[in-house]
């Protein structure tokens, strides 16, 4: 029978082993990590690096995100970070030679109560000091952008208005993962898969390599991006982190006729929704409120984000469920990433990005590789660092960051 | 969806129910006496391990009454109920109940 199959398609990256040692190491093959892994080599010209993956490449939350990427943050630091990002995903695909489906077709975010206008309009001036495009769009003004809305006054929450960033859009997660690595593994990064660690080598209190279920593997640096699974591994590695990792379920229609032209999201009613280049309808929920690793979650959760979906888009109302999924997203007390230095030599970590982090994969990366190859915070993620829980600089995106967490 | 045994209600659904993080997180005796890390490590830090978790829940559909509860927080089973005052059964956090397997494969 095999001789009957086509030729496997040319491999993207190679399958290598792991050398006994890397001049840095990053734990984590999602999206955060390739693209720490291909900056790093890129900007900073560290090319004797590897990527470890216990599973396989981009299969957490980068395969389980809902593609949504915009930079309409409130604060300062927020909207510097994610702006830097969304200019990156600008360039992206002419860099990298991939065509991800990056599609700026804008991002609605409904605002449905007094409170949530005035929130909104406030966003939108901050945003445009920020320099990120933005603006406020009455009922009608929505109703162009989004035909499909119900903006009928006759719903529980109606539509009263809502924040509009034109540059924002979506692209295709699994393809943005598969053309950093890629790129990486072409400027000769190690990316090696079905690779678990499972303990850290010190030397005091510096990090000088990394034991998996491969071997121990020497490091001159280590970095962390494993998003949900952070506390874990800092835990092996002798330190706390500020997060509780939570399940967050997102869902797909069956393929329909394309007929929603933009992102709409919104905080109050709680659900974003989309669609995919094929047609699918893409929809995510709020995070089910305990702590869990399970990449499950509860079906009332669903339930609520359908009504949610149903009652803005009426049209929606017989689309067939097609698939729901789970994935573990960690969680900070300010809704915040910490991206900086960890409390052990040499070794640095990237996570707290929530619910949020699809879209900020190259600002991360970015900022992360250089973080490593400085060992200092680039000026975009310094405000990121850990010290922040201690002197309460905190950067507090909950409820201002256009969707709850 | 979540069973859960109310100490005083019984097994309810979970929407009945709101979840309070982590268990036995005492008040600073005296705050004032606390360094900026010990302050930030009481107000930002708590436990998340994958594995046996000790958390709050309380039932607001029923007797709102807050408990505790050892569950695991990777396959979602709960371990142990026991209500606000009682110590904590001797199952220690982060580790896995006997006999339990996370399903999935690699994951």
């Amino acid at each position: 029978m095999a001789d009957l199959l086509p030729e496997h398609p040319d491999f993207l990256w190679r399958n290598p082993d792991p050398k006994p040692s890397y001049d840095a190491v990053i734990v984590g093959g999602g999206g955060h990590g390739l693209a720490t892994a291909y900056y790093l080599a890129k900007n900073h010209g560290m090319t004797n690096i590897a990527v470890l993956e216990r599973g396989w490449l981009a299969g957490g939350n980068m395969a389980r995100n809902t593609t949504i990427i915009r930079s309409n943050y409130l604060w300062d630091e927020s909207a510097a970070i994610y702006e830097h990002s969304l200019k990156l995903w600008e360039e992206l695909p002419e860099e990298l030679e991939y065509d991800f489906l990056f599609s700026q077709r804008g991002v609605l975010n409904l605002a449905h109560t007094l409170q949530d206008v005035r929130e909104s309009v406030r966003r939108v001036s901050a945003n445009k000091l920020n320099g990120v495009d933005a603006e406020w769009l009455d009922v009608d003004q929505v109703k162009e952008v989004c035909p499909i809305l119900n903006t009928s006054d006759k719903i529980r929450y109606p539509v009263l208005g809502g924040t509009f960033q034109p540059r924002a859009g979506i692209a295709k997660h699994d393809h943005v993962a598969w053309a950093f690595a890629r790129k990486a593994d072409e400027l000769g990064v190690d990316l090696i898969q079905n690779c678990e660690v499972t303990g850290f080598v010190k030397d005091g209190n510096r990090v000088v390599g990394v034991q998996t279920n491969r071997g121990t593997i020497n490091a001159g640096k280590v970095a962390l991006c494993a998003a949900g699974h952070s506390s874990v591994l800092a835990k092996m590695a002798g330190f706390d982190l500020p997060i509780q990792s939570h399940p967050l379920q997102a869902l797909v229609s069956e393929l329909h006729e394309i007929v929603h032209p933009t992102v709409v999201m919104s905080n109050h009613v709680h659900v974003y929704v989309s669609q995919a280049h094929k047609g699918e309808l893409v929809m995510g929920a709020g995070i089910d409120s305990y702590n869990g690793y399970g990449q499950r979650g509860a079906f009332h959760v669903i339930e609520e984000q359908m009504a949610a979906a149903v009652e803005l888009f009426p049209i929606f109302a017989r689309a067939h469920l097609l698939r729901t999924w789970g994935g573990i997203v960690d969680v900070t007390m300010d809704a915040s990433p910490v991206v900086g230095k960890a409390p052990v030599e040499n070794m640095y970590v990237n996570c707290g990005w929530g619910t949020g982090g699809f879209k900020g994969t190259p600002g991360a990366g970015w900022t992360m590789a250089h973080t490593i190859a400085n060992d200092e915070p680039h000026p975009l993620n310094a405000p990121f660092a850990l010290e922040r829980f201690v002197t309460g600089a905190l950067i507090d995106e909950h409820g201002a960051a256009a969707v709850a967490h | 969806m979540l069973l859960i045994s109310c100490p005083n209600c019984g097994p309810r659904d979970e929407t009945e129910f709101h979840y309070g993080g982590q268990a036995h997180v005492a008040y600073p005796e005296d705050p004032n006496a606390l360094t900026d890390e010990e302050w930030g490590r009481y107000l930002f830090y708590r436990e998340n391990p994958k594995g046996l978790f000790a958390e709050r829940w309380v039932h607001s559909g029923g007797c709102r009454k807050w408990f505790n509860a050892v569950r695991d927080t990777a396959t979602y089973r709960i371990a142990a109920v026991y209500r606000m005052g009682e110590t904590q059964p001797s199952l220690a956090t982060g580790e896995r109940a006997a006999g339990d397997k996370i399903s999935g494969g690699v994951k």
